[in-house]
């Protein structure tokens, strides 16, 4: 657990609007939204959105960003909808363009990443916790990195693969990052893939796909998902100092 | 600003006045942290009280265990907005642990808390002392598993729960009140859940 310090971190709430709702998969939905005060952000970080009752009760909640920087002024966070939730229904089933959210950061000092952080880099992603492990896809591309980069991404069946299309445009570029899918209930689809959970087998075959070891691994899900990821990962290896961890719960 | 369409369902049914603000109430028991989650056994556990780089008093877990056990009740508070009410834990006070260390008059006014992974938090020594916080050994009855903080965690439930640090193997006194890592990246350097003290300037 080394990394740099301090970040000073922007906390006033914010009043911001959704400008587009774009389906992603069969329970994730892309909500964009533009920030009267914009920010520039490191990718892996996140904001909380607060919603208030007419009773004047209110809810916050964390949500990864998945945009890379925006010098628009938008960003993209991709919610999941749980079951029995209090805010990810109210985002899938009553939100629309136009409506007034409050949102404050960019939030998080430990599980970023910059591409003058170099690599190479393992990203290791179940469902959609893959959400900030894209905006640092997003932003190595963007600024044109060719850090080395594999990204492990565990999702049911195909279509659960979120950012499904573009990462696979991403590997087409063929400037260093590499993608790895794990269909847990589908057969796998593209040579390489696996249909298979996590296992120190799977983080030590995919090691080999990069050219030397990893500097920086990160590992976003749910809480099962990241203890077996990380524990996979110690067992094919890897030191714990460069493993970060961010698991999604309540 | 009433948020268009928001009726919220997370209202504390019954437990009014226990719930601080921004807080929704959970049943199970999220687990977080930053790295992966360390394997100690007994024989490798230990726990040093320092005086700034100076030890004090080392125990070794069959020591530590020996010490007076105290059970807390009581609800813990999430930096990332859940609240967990009646949760049952038994440990260690720290008052006993500086009392068996023969510490009487506190050498300084804060702590830093140290864990196994590198983890750190500051917590003034007010918030420790006087029955208010306990080196964790059991939760619900059963020994602290490791993805809560096991073999032994800080418990200082008054405060965000980030300051109970996990895996804990030491006290350090120091001269002022030192960031500890999260503190350092931008949450608050003490971290009152009624006060909402999230974040570095809340």
């Amino acid at each position: 657990m080394t990394d740099q310090a301090p970040w000073e971190l922007r906390g006033e709430w914010q009043t911001a609007t959704i400008t587009r709702i774009i389906p992603r998969t069969k329970t994730i939905k892309s909500f964009f939204f533009a920030l009267p005060q914009p920010f520039t952000h490191r990718a892996g970080q996140h904001v909380d959105l607060r919603l208030t009752a007419p009773d004047g009760y209110q809810a916050i909640r964390s949500y990864s960003i998945a945009s890379a920087l925006s010098h628009s002024g938008e960003l993209e966070l991709a919610i999941e909808r749980l079951e029995d939730g209090e805010v990810s229904p109210f985002f899938h089933e009553v939100v629309a363009v136009g409506d007034e959210i409050e949102l404050r950061g960019p939030l998080g000092g430990h599980f970023v990443w910059s591409a003058t952080d170099g690599g190479p880099l393992l990203l290791i992603g179940g469902g959609s916790g893959l959400v900030p492990l894209m905006a640092m896809a997003r932003h190595r591309q963007q600024v044109e990195s060719t850090v080395p980069s594999l990204l492990l991404l565990s999702a049911r069946t195909w279509d659960d693969v979120l950012y499904r299309d573009e990462l696979l445009k991403l590997q087409r570029l063929a400037n260093g990052f590499v993608l790895v899918l794990t269909l847990t209930r589908d057969l796998p689809r593209r040579e390489g893939d696996y249909s298979r959970r996590i296992n120190a087998a799977v983080v030590a075959e995919v090691l080999a796909r990069l050219p030397s070891p990893p500097k920086h691994v990160f590992i976003c899900g749910s809480n099962p998902f990241v203890t077996s990821a990380a524990e996979a990962a110690l067992a094919a290896g890897l030191p714990a100092t460069i493993i970060k961890t961010e698991r999604y719960g309540s | 600003m009433v948020t268009r369409g928001f009726a919220g369902k997370g209202r504390a049914g019954g437990e009014d006045g226990r719930t601080p603000p921004g807080q929704h109430l959970v049943d199970d028991f999220p687990v977080l942290s930053a790295g992966p989650t360390p394997k100690i056994t007994p024989e490798q556990w230990s726990f040093t009280l320092k005086l700034g780089p100076k030890p004090i008093k080392k125990w070794t877990w069959n020591e530590f265990n020996a010490l007076p056990h105290t059970k807390m009740t009581g609800d813990i508070h999430c930096v990332t907005a859940w609240s967990k009410l009646n949760t049952a834990w038994e440990g260690i006070l720290i008052d006993d642990i500086l009392a068996d260390a023969g510490v009487g008059e506190p050498p300084t006014p804060y702590m830093l808390a140290h864990s196994f992974d590198g983890y750190s938090t500051n917590v003034p020594l007010k918030d420790l002392t006087v029955g208010k916080a306990m080196v964790a050994l059991r939760y619900d009855g059963k020994p602290l598993s490791p993805d809560h903080g096991g073999p032994a965690r800080l418990l200082v439930p008054h405060l965000y729960f980030w300051k109970s640090a996990k895996w804990i193997n030491g006290l350090q006194f120091t001269q002022k009140d030192e960031p500890g890592f999260w503190e350092l990246r931008g949450y608050h350097i003490y971290g009152d859940p009624w006060r909402e003290q999230r974040y570095t300037h809340d």
